[in-house]
Formats: C-alpha cells, sequence, structure tokens
C-alpha cells in the first residue's frame, strides 16, 4: 500500500489547487512544500485574475487575502524621456465578482493552501523534495529530505515550479534552453495608503495595474507598477540571454526605470522594504513540456503554464486551472485504478478543453513578438514621436495629417513600411 | 531632486530580504576550474543577487547565502558542469513576505 493516494509537490497555487479536488473527491493527499510556509519561496508581478476560483471556491473574495481590486488598467509605452500610456478604469471591477487583484504571494498562497487542508489534504512544509522513486520506469513516490523521507503514492502531481527538477528527471522536459526564460525583479515599496490614492487616482480598495514596454535599456523585456494597500510593486522582467550577454545589471536597470519622469512622481519617497526575484517560463506554449507521464502529471510553472503576452500578464490563473484540472484527472484515474500515462490522459483533455491551453496556444507566438527588437526599441519611440507630432503645435506651421506624422516618424525611427506590415499582420494573426 | 530619489545601496537591497542560511550545505556549487575557460561568465551579469563575483586570477567567487534560489545562474552557464544547483534543504533559504 502506498503512503498516499497521491503526493503534489509545491504548495503553490497550482499545486494546492490540485490538492483541493484531490481531497474534495475523497482521496488521501499529502502537500509537500519547502518553503517554512506556501507562498514563501513565491514571487510575481502583483496580479491575480480570480474568475478561475469561482467553481472552486464560490465567493472567493469575502476571503481571499487581497490587495487591492483593480480598477484600473494602464499600458505605458516609454523611451528614454516620453511616455504614452493607455489607461482603461472601470468602477465595475471593484465590486463582485471583480476582475484582477493585488496580492502577496505569501498571503494568497497560504489561504489557497488553507484551503485544501480544510478539505482534507495533508499540508507538509519544510520538505523538499529531491528526487522521484521510480519502478520499471513508474513513477511511484517522492524522495524528501526528511529523515526516512521516501513517500510512496499512485500519483505524483509536480508543482514544483519554474525549475520543475522533477518534470526533468521524469525526462518530460526537452532541451532546457535560457531564451524560454526571463527573470523578474521587483521591489515592494512602502508608502501611506492615502499617498497611493492620491498619486494613483484611487479610492477605498481599488487599485492600478501599469504595464510598461520601452524601459528595459539594452535587455529585451517589460516593467510594472502594481498598487498594493499600502505598498507599490515596482519591477522588471528581462531577458535571460542578453542578461547574461552582458547587459545591464538587474538593479541598475530598475533604478533608471524608477528615475523615469513618468514613475518618479509615483514611487518618490518611497522605502523599499523588500527586493525580491524569480524566473519566469516566458516562452510558454513553446516551451512546454510533455503534461502527463506514468504515475506523474505537471502543472503550473512547472509546465510553463505563464502567459506573457504582453497586454496579458498572467500566471496563477493558469497555475490553478491547470492544478485544479490535474487533480480532478488524478482523482478520476485512481477511482479507475488506472494512474498510468495512459488513465492519466485525461489530465492534457481537460487543459485543450479549457483557457489554460486554449490560451497559450492562441498565443504562442506572442512572447515572441513582444521580445523583437521593433516591439521592445522601434514600436516606443514611433508611438511616442507619433504622440508628440500629433499634440505639439508648431504654429504658424499648419497641422501635418497623420499620414505624413506616421512616414516620417516611421523613417526617423528605422521602421520600415514592409516590416511593420509583417509583424503587424504576425500581431493580427496572434492577438486577432 | 537627488534627495528625494535616494539610491538603493545593493546592501540595503539585498538586507530587505530574509534568508535563512543553512550553515551545514551550499545547496549550490561552482567548480571555478571551469569559469576560466568560460568567455561568456553570463553569471556575473545575470544573477539578481550579485553572487557571482570574478577574481584577479580569472575565477569565480561566489557565496550562496543571500540567494533567491531563482535559477537564473544555472540556465545562462555556458561551462557544463560548472554550477551544481539544487534547493536549499526544507525551510531554509530565502523567505518572501510581501511579494
Amino acid at each position: 500500500m502506498p503512503d498516499f493516494d497521491a503526493i503534489v509537490v509545491g504548495a503553490g497555487p497550482a499545486g494546492s489547487a490540485a490538492a483541493l479536488e484531490l481531497a474534495r473527491a475523497g482521496r488521501s493527499v499529502c502537500l509537500l512544500e519547502r518553503g517554512p510556509f506556501p507562498g514563501s519561496k513565491n514571487m510575481y508581478g502583483g496580479v491575480v485574475y480570480g474568475r478561475i476560483l469561482d467553481t472552486l471556491i464560490p465567493n472567493w473574495w469575502e476571503e481571499a487575502p487581497i490587495q487591492r481590486w483593480v480598477t484600473r488598467r494602464a499600458t505605458m509605452i516609454m523611451t528614454g524621456h516620453q511616455a504614452l500610456t493607455v489607461d482603461y478604469r472601470t468602477e465595475s471591477w471593484g465590486a463582485p465578482p471583480y476582475n484582477g487583484a493585488t496580492a502577496y504571494r505569501p498571503d494568497f498562497d497560504a489561504w489557497l493552501a488553507g484551503t485544501a487542508q480544510d478539505a482534507g489534504a495533508a499540508l507538509v512544509c519544510s520538505t523538499t523534495a529531491t528526487g522521484l522513486l521510480v519502478e520499471g520506469g513508474r513513477v511511484v513516490g517522492v524522495r524528501t529530505d526528511r529523515p526516512d523521507g521516501d513517500l510512496t503514492a499512485d500519483v505524483v502531481i509536480a508543482c514544483d515550479g519554474v525549475n520543475s527538477f522533477l518534470a526533468k528527471e521524469a525526462g518530460l522536459y526537452g532541451e532546457v534552453d535560457a531564451a524560454n526564460y526571463t527573470v523578474g525583479v521587483k521591489e515592494t515599496i512602502a508608502l501611506p495608503r492615502e499617498v497611493i490614492d492620491e498619486r494613483f487616482g484611487v479610492r477605498g480598495d481599488h487599485g492600478v495595474d501599469y504595464e510598461i514596454i520601452g524601459c528595459t535599456g539594452d535587455v529585451p523585456g517589460g516593467g510594472f507598477i502594481y498598487t498594493n494597500a499600502d505598498t507599490l510593486a515596482v519591477g522588471l522582467v528581462l531577458s535571460l540571454p542578453a542578461l547574461a550577454a552582458g547587459g545591464t545589471r538587474p538593479e541598475e536597470l530598475l533604478r533608471r526605470m524608477k528615475a523615469h519622469p513618468a514613475v518618479a512622481p509615483l514611487v518618490e519617497g518611497g522605502e523599499v522594504k523588500e527586493y525580491s526575484a524569480h524566473v519566469i517560463p516566458e516562452a510558454g506554449f513553446d516551451m512546454m513540456p510533455e503534461l502527463v507521464g506514468d504515475g506523474i502529471l505537471v502543472a503550473g510553472d512547472a509546465a510553463a503554464m505563464c502567459l506573457a503576452a504582453g497586454i496579458w500578464l498572467e500566471g496563477v490563473n493558469f497555475a490553478i486551472g491547470s492544478g485544479a484540472a490535474a487533480g480532478r484527472a488524478a482523482a478520476r484515474a485512481l477511482q479507475r485504478g488506472d494512474t498510468s500515462a495512459a488513465g492519466l490522459e485525461g489530465y492534457r483533455s481537460r487543459l485543450e478543453s479549457s483557457f489554460v491551453l486554449a490560451d497559450h496556444r492562441k498565443l504562442r507566438d506572442a512572447p515572441h513578438l513582444v521580445m523583437s527588437d521593433l516591439a521592445q526599441q522601434k514600436l516606443p519611440a514611433l508611438a511616442c514621436g507619433v504622440a508628440e507630432r500629433m499634440f505639439r503645435v508648431d504654429n504658424p506651421e499648419p497641422k501635418p495629417g497623420l499620414r505624413k506624422i506616421v512616414r516620417s516618424e516611421m523613417k526617423a525611427n528605422g521602421v520600415k513600411f514592409r516590416d511593420a506590415i509583417s509583424q503587424g499582420l504576425r500581431a493580427l494573426r496572434t492577438f486577432g | 531632486m537627488s534627495s528625494a530619489y535616494p539610491e538603493v545601496s545593493f546592501e540595503t537591497r539585498m538586507g530587505s530580504v530574509e534568508f535563512r542560511v543553512d550553515a551545514d550545505r551550499a545547496h549550490i556549487t561552482v567548480d571555478d576550474t571551469r569559469c576560466r575557460d568560460c568567455s561568456v561568465r553570463g553569471c556575473i551579469t545575470a544573477c539578481p543577487a550579485d553572487l557571482f563575483v570574478p577574481t584577479s586570477d580569472g575565477g569565480i567567487l561566489f557565496n550562496y547565502e543571500p540567494c533567491f534560489e531563482c535559477g537564473t545562474c544555472y540556465l545562462v552557464c555556458n561551462e557544463e558542469g560548472a554550477i551544481t544547483w539544487t534547493y536549499p534543504e526544507g525551510g531554509h533559504g530565502v523567505v518572501f513576505h510581501r511579494t
């Protein structure tokens, strides 16, 4: 008899959702976490999209530890001295059922793990899974760093994060390429709540999400500013190969973004309370491992399910969606008494028929588009240049037509008409 | 103007992070005999905790203690076998609070 029906490695959103579904199905499940508490190893930009929680935890917003509800979502395109912002706001996202929320992962992940515990999952913290137990080519458990730490189960769900050594050990990953990854760095900056309200034009528990392109100098990437209750999350996401090729160091790029005239007044005077860094599986669909093996499923960042698609930066919802699907598929396989790869294959079809793989498949080209030289360097200069010319009054010269402005700004910024069309069509195919 | 935007020193930045250091075991080790042949040395600029320091004799000085456990170093490493990377023992290493 194995020790448990299922072992879930990693009590992040994917792991807790998987454990919750297994426990609800009446299965014995051990939820392993290497940190001293769930979320203690986890870091992200700062926004959770909660719609995926509606079916898992009805009225989740009454209990989830969130910081602010995002009612303003802004995309800023900047050059060294200019900024053009598209700023959408709606008060309806500040009321149930809400849309996005800022939250601290150590709070949020601990809460979600708590719901799995309440359902009957056994949460074991401060325990690192150091490897897989394999018998006859089939995963039958994990090794841990506890004394006598081998744990056996009919199925293991690897939710062990972006580096997923378990999925790699199981042979589910192809060659690992640094070009598929970015690193996120972030400062949590304390400011009085009323100062945040004033600077960002919000009240009460409403908050703001800024996503920024053109702010990462010689390293392809992007930036973000999110409002928590009494802190800001200010950070960058940076291409690993470009950093490694001698690009400017992350903290220096962050310092420069904070000093930009469009950002400095927002963050001025704040005290850095916590610095953090985490790797992101940026390439999404194109880097995903095999999701199913004999006795093992992979979910969340471990399966590269972070969506880094420029205007959409999501991960926690994909982790919860994939984790819950893994939990249900594992419960069904356990019920049938077949947790071989064939018996677990329902996981993949569940994902195929949900947003998890539908969005990733549709947007598979988006990470490449966003990281391209055109999007990173030329588009910000072009967009800001066009805005400058549109709004600048050059009397006694008459106003130029938009076509003339665009043509001259394209020329000034080295954007070829042919490239703009081909990249535009590519973007339309992806986002359209 | 400059007083409004005080620069955060790297020491202050890293001092804001909790690390429960495992004094008994380094979770990452660097065999810097291999680093001497490396023309890229991407770890030096890419490690967000700035833990890879070039030495005057062409090696790399590495400190595992204030490490985010992010994985950047082994992902960018150009020399097979130079970096041995594991997670710290359970309960040890970085502990985030408001991330």
